[in-house]
């Protein structure tokens, strides 16, 4: 007898019939069939798509990210207290990155805190932790005066990355772009939809916007599609997770489940800057004092390969006499930076710049050196 | 849609094996890098490597995954195709023209237990509509 596993439902983004159209590959990810990379016969695939973002322009369907919005009297307070960032210091129309906390200083996740309105702020969170962020944050703002929704299936997230990124979304709005600054967002109506949220944040390490329309198909599919026809003379595709995944690791930004967990802490993940010890109370605080009193057990390092081989995810780190001293967070190859490249956990004392490590792949220790990150920087426009 | 050549033989783990004599080449098919995507690199065996039928022999990786390589037939490797160290995209842009490894096989009989194109092609279009 065998056991015949049942197929999880995976859920579908409003414009999944436009990727399978386009003929892009879908791949299950946090619960959902997302895109995972486009055709090469329509100049994509992840290193296209990746240098794209790059140089020019990409676009991709991110509907799968969630949206609780907190309003009311007591929403700063509410966010204050379920988040590390200081969300006191966010101006109406300004956003951050931060984090939802466990008591142990670890993470349920990590946010883009949005400040809407005078007490009205819109968390974006990961796909595969919706229900478990919205659980958390509603049982953990209880004793606020504010209303908590959960706003995950009212829009359809579509983010333009890249260089280009701000010429091609202006074609399409009348909002004040150039006016906009990075992590900052603003409100117009976008190919003819009146009110969308602009915001100039994304997870590519490049310059960028994201988009939140409404999350109908046919609203959906029209959007997206203009935004392609109107990125035609930017060179702009559409990009996958593939890319997304590259995209991200090349700038050092986390993932969840790979660089932060609720097993990892703030301090470990180095995300330092963006806790706010001074601020008011918040969950976490507390045992997050204790652990800064203590020595670090490990810490966040990147690697690049000087050996021959690619570190992937979960792979072993070891030291020159090859004990295992740690592992591979995120490793892949760096299409722009055209290196191997890997974050990994290590302990302090490994952690040193220029230092040499392995890392073990396939049964061979493979040579890698501990790098600065992030790997790339954006260049700062003058 | 590329066409598998009729004088090579394939696996249904997508590798291809064009013989010649008692001697052969191999590599993985069309169909195997559509479904990798870019290809970043070949770990291959060294020249002299013994490989035994139906067992892992190296790897293909893309940006995105690392796959296992099986050997279509048992022989030695006589010679490795070094321009895929340095440009193994070259797999993407001619799956079937870009061989992987050469080898003496060690009993051409294997050979008989392998897919024919046709087998194949029917073989990848059952797959390709799971």
């Amino acid at each position: 007898m065998s056991v015949v596993e049942a197929e999880p439902t995976l859920r579908k983004t409003a414009l999944n019939a436009v990727h399978r159209q386009m003929g892009a590959k879908m791949v299950p990810f946090g619960g959902w069939e997302m895109p995972v990379e486009y055709p090469a016969a329509i100049g994509c695939g992840i290193i296209n798509e990746h240098m794209a973002v790059r140089t020019g322009v990409g676009i991709f369907d991110v509907s799968h990210m969630g949206d609780i919005r907190l309003a009311g009297p007591g929403a700063l307070a509410a966010v204050q207290h379920i988040s590390m960032n200081d969300a006191s210091r966010l101006a109406i129309g300004q956003a951050q990155y931060s984090a939802l906390l466990y008591p142990n200083g670890t993470f349920v996740d990590d946010v883009i805190v949005h400040r809407l309105g005078e007490n009205d702020y819109l968390l974006v969170i990961n796909a595969g932790t919706r229900e478990k962020d919205f659980n958390w944050v509603r049982d953990n703002t209880r004793q606020f005066d504010c209303k908590v929704e959960h706003l995950s299936d009212d829009f359809t997230q579509i983010a333009i990355q890249g260089p280009k990124a701000v010429d091609l979304l202006q074609k399409l709005t009348d909002a004040n772009l150039p006016a906009v600054k990075f992590y900052w967002l603003t409100h117009g109506t976008v190919c003819g939809l009146k009110n969308i949220l602009i915001a100039r944040t994304g997870y590519t390490a490049e310059d960028g916007f994201e988009i939140y329309i409404p999350s109908d198909e046919a609203t959906s599919a029209r959007v997206w599609n203009e935004i392609l026809e109107a990125g035609k003379e930017f060179g702009a595709v559409p990009c996958g997770l593939g890319a997304r995944n590259t995209l991200r690791l090349e700038g050092k930004l986390p993932l969840y489940g790979h660089e932060i967990s609720d097993t990892l802490n703030v301090w470990e993940a180095g995300l330092d800057r963006f806790c706010k010890m001074e601020k008011t109370d918040f969950i976490g605080r507390a045992a997050l004092e204790k652990a800064k009193a203590e020595p670090l057990k490990r810490t966040l390092i990147g690697l690049e390969m000087t050996g021959r081989g690619i570190a992937r995810d979960d792979y072993k780190v070891l030291d020159q006499s090859g004990r295992e001293i740690g592992y591979v967070t995120s490793g892949g190859p760096g299409p722009f930076l055209k290196k191997n490249i890997a974050l990994a956990y290590v302990p302090p004392a490994f952690a040193e710049i220029g230092s040499t490590l392995n890392v073990e792949i396939r049964g061979q220790a493979v040579a890698a050196q501990v790098v600065p990150t992030p790997f790339y920087k954006r260049p700062k426009k003058n | 849609m590329a066409s598998y050549p009729a004088d090579f033989k394939y696996t249904k783990e997508h590798e291809w094996i064009k013989p010649s004599g008692n001697t052969a080449t191999i590599g993985i098919t069309n169909y195997a890098q559509e479904s990798l995507g870019d290809i970043v690199f070949v770990d291959a065996p060294k020249a002299g490597t013994e490989i035994k039928a139906g067992a892992t022999f190296g790897s293909v990786e893309s940006v995105k995954a690392v796959s296992d390589l099986f050997a279509p037939v048992s022989g030695t490797v006589t010679e490795v195709n070094a321009e895929l160290a340095t440009a193994p995209e070259k797999i993407n842009k001619d799956a079937h023209g870009s061989w992987i490894i050469k080898v003496t096989l060690k009993d051409p009989n294997e050979l008989n237990s392998l897919l024919s194109a046709a087998d194949y092609e029917k073989f990848v279009a059952e797959e390709g509509s799971h």
